[in-house]
């Protein structure tokens, strides 16, 4: 194995007018394991999908042990050496096959001969299988196995090709900690026989135990590099998510009556308690890592999920909506992040996909008023803004910032009591931001707001108060008045790595 | 649907099809004889009716994103009920109408309550549905047909008889510029076509079972009821195949296990012709109509021109693959992910 693996030289990669990679220099040495961090969007994902011929980098060269390297497809990257295991496990398994013929599927795949031998077939698996320290019957299909010995199978299957790289993508986010411990042992053994790892994962645990070096990747570029024999984790935290405020000055209001009250909400067993009040007139922003409970906050407050114990009130009254209906009749309205998996009606255009969740409003015994709508629509792609030819334009010909304001519009239509954002932000340029952060403050009087942000400046940008959560429970508070960006950094970090350490 | 960039692929995705059927329609016209004749064009409507209600009942389902494969067993059910009910326990003409309507509501609602809340694929859910009902009608006369005067299990001889009233949906004909010219089921059918295209099209129900369709967890976080709705699509099929077996037995006048084979691939084409009409790629009710027609009108031509019957299933299969690749390879957007 040649000391420099693979390297990775002014990697470009843009999605129509989405610039995703502009420019990623990295060396992956044999031997080392490598921890890539980075928030949403950064350009985590489609780096590895480039490594492994998912896509094609639109400028830029990756050099494997000093030859060129351009995958065109999967399987072409495999047999050169550069083996995926992907976050979700069940991508790397064909659960109804047994356990030996998932081990040899590449081989099945593309190898000669038509008919398979049994034995030999199950005596090569077992000495895939040993090599990665996983000892069960072969024969035994996946479907039957456990989720870490599932991940252990797609991991033997890529160790047989002999890899160069290792690219581990969120390894250990449905593990439990001894599965995790074996995984590690087998990472441990792995970088002793030379194999370079690049390791996906912001768990601090999973860092701090296997990390020789940590790259923090943000907005499309290598924003960090830490090395060394102290490896300085909030350094790397702190360029993952950055800190350079924008421009954006937040003049915080007076704010109004209490609207939404929690009261030692528990999200998750084994999760701190918190509590929080949110005002009229009032947006806060809820920052943290991917993963540590904003989501799952949002989903108690809109019926979609249920917390462990706590209460809630909203204007007083109790509030435990049983589903998304009844929370949006109680006036709480979530416009939810991932916006082409929960929020875009692929087949409806503009108008369609704004009035969605308020037709009955558009309605008259249950016919609904064309004209009513248009009204509506035209009112709100004129108040935000949105960039389009006609209320009737399918909603694929919009650009991600347009689609997201209209996905945003179809919440502010109405009036709320409480308006959430999850990550609003999310695949949206420069401009749509601004745009829609300006949007949701100016109508932001008769209601609460709560926007889930992952990225610290957007929080900055748009909220009167920002509160950090970690590990599934509120850790700090902050007027958006001379705020101490270091003292956040130190909340979203610090207050993940006592109980990482008790690990 | 902007008029300046109209260019020759749209306009072949949007009117190809009508485009098709007009020409085919001069075709006949020229080469049979009769063919444009008041009565050819009822007789075709005649022959699509019954079809034509099954697929406006999967439709409905192929809206949410699902798909129905029992209709056709729950029509032929309907038609031994029928008839079971008038011959042997010899009700009389509108309760044996209920009992079957009633049956139908109920295999959709337990199609949608398989699909919805056991999980069940909605194709395995709605097949495994086919056969137990297709086993289930011939049962209680032992896979026989039901008629007046035939004997029973028990020894007896049933004596009930098909009420007039019941013959007369499926037999009667109104006048309409020529005396006895239109079918009473096809009256049913153009009332029920334009009564699904409304509740499709204009009702704000039908716009939430199409964002169901197109993203049921989008639609569901929009405060859409998924899983009702997804029933509801579930039970209008149901009930528009059992209406559509109470016609069929009405037509026969009598409970006859053999008739009813070729429902449901005739329906689920026309539904699926439906996607190319007007370049719609979607399953809506206008296209579903047409496709029904389509199929008729082709149908009858080419009886009409002595194409032996065998040949009908070939050609009613290649009109299927012309739509689908106007649906889905024409127009570039591939449509929906499943017909």
């Amino acid at each position: 194995m040649s000391d420099q693996a693979i390297r990775l030289a002014g990697l470009c990669k843009a999605f129509g007018r989405n610039q995703v990679l502009r420019g990623v220099d990295l060396d992956l040495s044999g031997g080392q394991v490598t921890v890539l961090m980075g928030a949403n969007g950064a350009g985590k994902s489609t780096l590895v999908k480039i490594l492994c011929g998912v896509h094609a980098a639109d400028s830029g060269s990756v050099t494997l042990a000093g030859q060129p390297f351009k995958p065109e497809t999967p399987s072409e990257a495999l047999r050169a050496g550069i083996v995926t295991v992907h976050q979700n496990i069940n991508d790397g398994v064909v659960p109804d096959l047994d356990v030996a013929s998932n081990l040899l599927l590449d081989g099945l795949a593309s190898g000669g001969g038509v008919f398979l031998n049994g034995r030999k077939m199950r005596a090569r698996a077992r000495e895939i299988a040993a090599a990665v320290g996983l000892t069960i019957d072969v024969s035994r299909p996946v479907a039957g196995l456990s989720l870490a010995d599932r991940q252990l199978v797609s991991i033997a299957r890529a160790m047989a090709h002999q890899p160069r790289l290792l690219i581990l993508d969120e390894p250990t986010s449905s593990l439990s900690a001894a599965e995790a411990s074996r995984l590690f042992d087998l990472i441990d053994s792995l970088r002793a026989r030379g194999v370079a790892i690049l390791y996906i994962s912001h768990r601090m645990s999973d860092i701090r135990r296997l990390a020789d070096r940590i790259v923090s990747m943000r907005d499309g570029r290598i924003s960090g590099v830490f090395e060394g024999p102290e490896l300085d984790y909030s350094g790397a935290v702190r360029a993952m998510l950055g800190h350079e405020i924008t421009e954006v000055d937040i003049t915080i209001p007076q704010p109004g009556l209490p609207v939404l009250e929690v009261r030692d909400l528990v999200l998750r067993p084994g999760a701190r308690p918190f509590s929080l009040t949110c005002h009229a007139n009032e947006v806060v922003a809820i920052t943290g890592l991917v993963g540590a409970g904003k989501s799952e906050f949002a989903a108690v407050l809109f019926g979609t999920g249920e917390a462990v114990s706590g209460e809630v009130r909203l204007d007083g009254k109790p509030h435990r909506p049983a589903s998304p209906r009844a929370a949006i009749d109680a006036g709480v309205f979530l416009s939810p992040k991932d916006r082409p998996v929960n929020a875009v009606v692929a087949d409806f255009d503009i108008l369609r996909n704004l009035t969605l969740p308020f037709l009955r409003r558009h309605s008259t015994a249950q016919f609904v008023r064309g004209a009513s709508e248009l009204a509506t629509t035209r009112r709100m792609i004129s108040e935000m803004g949105v960039v389009c030819q006609s209320p009737t334009d399918g909603i694929g010909t919009l650009s991600g910032g347009n689609q997201q304001k209209v996905m945003v519009a179809r919440w502010m239509a109405e009036a709320s009591r409480l308006l959430l954002l999850d990550e609003p932000f999310q695949g949206v340029d420069i401009q749509a931001r601004r745009d829609i952060g300006h949007k949701i403050r100016e109508t932001a009087a008769t209601r609460a707001t709560i926007v889930f942000v992952a990225e610290l400046d957007e929080a900055l940008e748009i909220a009167d108060r920002v509160l950090v959560m970690s590990e599934h429970s509120i850790v700090g508070e902050h007027r958006n008045e001379n705020i101490d960006v270091s003292a956040i950094m130190a909340q979203v970090v610090d207050a993940s790595l006592p109980s990482a350490a008790g690990q | 649907m902007q008029s300046g960039s109209l260019n020759a692929i749209d306009l072949a995705i949007k009117y190809g099809f009508l485009a098709l059927m007009v020409g085919l329609i001069a075709y006949f016209g020229v080469m049979a004889e009769g063919f444009l004749s008041p009565h050819s064009a009822v007789f075709i409507l005649q022959s699509v009716a019954i079809t034509g209600i099954l697929a406006l009942g999967v439709t409905a389902t192929l809206v949410v994103g699902g798909f129905d494969l029992s209709i056709g067993a729950v029509a032929t059910s309907s038609l031994m009920l029928s008839a079971y009910a008038m011959v042997v326990w010899q009700l009389d003409a509108a309760s044996a109408v209920a009992l079957c309507l009633a049956m139908g509501l109920l295999v959709g609602l337990v199609n949608g309550i398989l699909i919805v809340k056991m999980k069940v694929p909605d194709l395995l859910a709605t097949l495994g549905m086919m056969f137990l009902l297709v086993g289930l009608q011939r049962i209680p006369t032992e896979g026989r047909s039901i008629s007046t005067g035939m004997s029973l299990p028990d020894g007896t001889t049933a004596s009930g008889v098909f009420s007039e009233g019941f013959l007369m949906l499926g037999r009667h004909r109104l006048d309409f510029i020529l005396p006895n010219l239109v079918p009473l089921s096809v009256v049913f059918l153009v009332l029920i076509a334009i009564g699904v295209w409304v509740f499709l099209e204009l009702t704000r129900h039908g716009r939430l079972m199409y964002a169901i369709g197109s993203n049921a967890k989008a639609a569901g976080l929009a405060g859409a009821n998924v899983n009702g709705y997804k029933i509801a699509a579930y039970m209008i099929s149901g009930t528009l195949a059992s209406f559509g077996g109470v016609l069929l037995a009405a037509r026969l006048g009598r409970g006859d296990v053999a008739s009813g084979n070729n429902l449901l691939l005739d329906s689920v084409a026309a539904a699926l012709i439906g996607f190319a009409v007007l370049g719609a790629s979607k399953p809506n009710a206008f296209g579903t109509a047409i496709g029904a027609l389509f199929v008729g009108i082709l149908l009858q031509g080419l009886t009409m021109m002595n194409a032996p019957y065998y040949t009908q299933d070939f050609i009613k299969g290649g009109v299927l693959v012309i739509a689908l690749v106007f649906t889905f390879a024409l127009s570039g957007r591939g449509g929906r992910a499943r017909g």
